[in-house]
């Protein structure tokens, strides 16, 4: 970390080192993985199909957080993505199955993106409360999926009044010398290496062209809320509504578009659901992803290379449950157990006896558990992402800070 | 006069939402191929009896449900939890009325109250995440309830037995059953015993929320957080009470049905009802009265819809869609009308204020 933070840096040094210290944290996080590996045995952990499973379990949900993030830094909360993504898996399905795979994705863009007009009709235009509009679009979205699903599918061979025929499935690509040779190494069971090597083959081989989408719609929003004057005026509207109105700006066309956009990713996170994740459509198939998303994108900061790391973290535990899940989740257990011990010491450390307490009593608990068993219930694999959640934002939730008008009713005319 | 435009005022957004909720019902049906006017045949038919004793039975519930959700939401606590605080706290009644600790009716009284406590407790680590940590109760409630499916299908996997395809936890004793009561002679089935626990619940809201200071300062809370702590109530506090008080009503909302029909928590129970309880205090606005009236509808819409596949070859689940419409556009109209109020009020006062201040001017 001290290199880092003595290397020279010509402008934002404080910056500069953030993202050298999130570089140094992956590497640890790699490393205690990898030993747990080796300790634990659990192969599974790191390899390459585990990892590539959680890049897909890991896509939906990041695009769900990335609607939720445009939304929210326009001042809107969006608790309505779930019912957005529902819509999306419709679309998909929909129009995968008539006009192959990229219409479904516009399809789905589409469907999603109607779920968010109408709640920034409700939100922005009506001033509804933003969370009782949510709730009143996931209940409207997963009736409207649920009862156009069977007038759509019902007749369709290998459909049914609950799911779609099978749907085209998105090109793939490799990078062909890269993606065998690391496969190679990755077979070799070799600490850290070997690991490493999983790493960049799950990210180079047959990789979906809709995972390659979506990172550039992730990126491509980090460049434009940041770094344009139509993201600082977005921002500005989920910051202080009043300052931007005052300085010109049509805050409620820019929520609009805001909250639009918002579900026209959700929806995007649907259709990765229906084409990649699965092989088509299924009533109840986003399971909760929207909200997920949701808290991935608090998890995050309300940023965009946070909620890639948020919807990674539960992309991971969601992927390491399917995957040999008894005995993975097992062996995370351990490293919770160990980050829990060492988090007891830098408190006590730092001069919080109670939190110190609280944190190795659980970290104590967690390894008891870890030594005790040989593997976990299903039951209790199924439960990991939503346990993670929790916990992550427990303790990650009050170094965060949500846009300062998030949430808040605005109307017209306020600045005076 | 003006009483009259207020009553006016009051009824134009539910009528106008039931309006436009029924409009875009048939849009979308139409959409899809179908016939709105069999729809709307089957649905506005008068109910047999045995359907309109299926209503009240799926009001009481629902009514349980949108006063958990409603205790929440009046201090702008959005207690998105009820599903699975009402699933642990039914597993935990029907395993624990089993055990029979208690003789006849008393154990009934006792498992009501472990239910209560067991639906609190779950809504108690969302309130203690929220006062501790800051995390906000949506996330963490809906994610509380993915972790109950869970958590009950194990423990009921250790604690039940297997009958026939599903299940279930051990029979609760004879002698702890709450027979249905007979409303109409001629209906099979029959209102659930407890449905009168809806109605005591529903009171005790009424008296707590008007009555009390505890109320008072709820709905304070709710109004103003800033004006509340000015007056010195504790937020903090408010927040682990009002969000215990929810879970403790989502503990009910199983029992009329444990009690009254399956005596036993199997895994065939009902999903949905706490979801559907959010949108019905929705529509009631928070209100006793509201939340009753919005769960009638719902119950009514839910029972009527049933034999729609059969009577009008339309998928049942269309019903889900007017259900969700209805709620969103009761919120809009709402908001619509208090808007339209406020102008109105501005207006008047406006208005009375300067007369008095013309006269003055002449004079001086």
């Amino acid at each position: 970390m001290t290199t880092v933070a003595n290397a020279p840096t010509a402008s934002t040094p404080s910056r500069t080192r953030r993202r050298g210290r999130i570089w140094i944290w992956l590497l640890l996080l790699l490393v205690a993985m990898s030993a747990t590996r080796v300790i634990a045995d659990a192969h599974d952990i790191t390899s390459a199909g585990t990892l590539r499973a959680a890049t897909i379990a890991a896509i939906p949900i990041a695009l769900a957080a990335l609607g939720g993030l445009w939304s929210e830094r326009a001042g809107v909360v969006n608790i309505g993505l779930e019912g957005m993504m529902i819509l999306g898996t419709l679309g998909a399905g929909y129009f995968g199955y008539h006009y192959g795979v990229w219409a479904g994705l516009v399809g789905a863009a589409i469907f999603g993106a109607v779920g968010g007009a109408l709640h920034a009709l409700a939100t922005v235009t009506f001033g509804v409360d933003h969370i009782v509009s949510g709730v009143a679009i996931n209940i409207i979205a997963a009736g409207v999926a649920s009862f156009l699903a069977e007038a759509l599918f019902a007749g369709l061979p290998g459909g049914g009044p609950t799911q779609s025929p099978s749907l085209p499935r998105p090109p793939t690509v490799s990078i062909p010398g890269l993606s065998d040779w690391t496969a190679d190494l990755a077979d070799r069971g070799w600490f850290l290496v070997s690991d490493l090597a999983a790493l960049v083959n799950a990210l180079t081989a047959r990789m979906s062209l809709f995972t390659l989408v979506a990172l550039v719609l992730i990126f491509g929003t980090g460049w434009l809320l940041w770094k344009t004057s139509f993201g600082l005026r977005l921002r500005s509207c989920g910051e202080n509504p009043q300052a931007a109105e005052s300085l010109g700006i049509n805050v409620i066309r820019y929520k609009f578009v805001a909250v639009t956009m918002s579900g026209l990713f959700a929806g995007m996170g649907g259709a990765y659901l229906a084409m990649v994740a699965s092989s088509g459509y299924q009533n109840g198939q986003t399971g909760g992803r929207g909200y997920i998303g949701l808290a991935a994108m608090i998890f995050g900061n309300w940023r965009p290379g946070g909620l890639l790391t948020g919807s990674l973290l539960f992309g991971y535990t969601d992927a390491a449950r399917l995957r040999s899940g008894g005995e993975s989740v097992h062996a995370l257990l351990l490293i919770v157990a160990v980050a829990l011990v060492l988090m007891a010491m830098w408190q006590l450390f730092r001069g919080a006896r109670l939190a110190a307490a609280l944190s190795m009593v659980v970290g104590v608990l967690a390894l008891v558990w870890y030594l005790s068993t040989e593997t976990i219930p299903g039951d209790f694999t199924a439960m990991t992402p939503y346990v993670a959640t929790l916990l992550v934002l427990a303790l990650a939730s009050q170094k965060l800070r949500m846009p300062a008008a998030d949430g808040l009713r605005y109307t017209r005319g306020q600045a005076g | 006069m003006k009483a009259l435009r207020r009553a006016g005022l009051a009824m134009a957004a539910p009528v106008l939402a039931l309006l436009v909720a029924a409009l875009v019902t048939s849009l979308v049906l139409v959409a899809a191929g179908d016939s709105p006017a069999a729809f709307w045949e089957t649905i506005l038919s008068w109910p047999e009896s045995r359907v309109l004793v299926g209503i009240l039975n799926d009001a009481s519930v629902l009514y349980l449900s949108g006063l958990a959700a409603a205790v929440g939401f009046r201090m702008n606590l959005f207690n998105i939890g009820v599903e699975g605080q009402y699933r642990v706290a039914t597993f935990a009644a029907a395993v624990f009325a089993a055990q029979a600790f208690l003789p006849g009716y008393l154990n009934t009284v006792a498992t009501i109250i472990v239910a209560m406590a067991a639906g609190a407790f779950w809504a108690g680590l969302a309130a203690i995440l929220r006062v501790t940590r800051g995390v906000s109760e949506v996330i963490s409630t809906i994610m509380l309830n993915a972790i109950a499916v869970s958590m009950v299908a194990y423990l009921l996997r250790r604690a039940g037995s297997l009958r026939g395809q599903v299940i279930v936890t051990d029979t609760i004793p004879k002698s702890n059953w709450v027979s249905g009561i007979p409303l109409m002679g001629d209906s099979v089935t029959e209102l659930y015993g407890l449905a009168v626990l809806a109605v005591l619940a529903g009171v005790t809201f009424s008296v707590l929320l008007n009555r009390t200071r505890f109320g008072f300062d709820l709905r304070a809370t709710g109004h103003s957080e800033s004006a509340a702590v000015a007056s010195g109530v504790n937020v903090k506090r408010m927040v682990v009470y009002s969000m215990l008080l929810s879970g403790a009503v989502a503990g009910l909302i199983g029992m009329p049905n444990l009690f009254g029909v399956s005596h036993s928590y199997g895994s065939t129970i009902q999903s949905g009802i706490g979801f559907a309880g959010i949108a019905v205090a929705l529509l009631g606005r928070n209100h006793p009265l509201g939340i009753a009236a919005g769960a009638l509808i719902f119950a009514y819409l839910g029972e009527q819809a049933n034999p729609l596949g059969i009577l009008a070859d339309i998928a049942p689940e269309i019903i889900a869609v007017t259900q969700g419409v209805v709620v969103l556009c009761v919120v809009i109209a709402y908001e619509v009308v208090r808007r339209y109020r406020n102008k109105v009020e501005q207006r008047d006062a406006a208005a009375a204020l300067d007369a008095p201040n013309a006269s003055t001017e002449v004079k001086t």
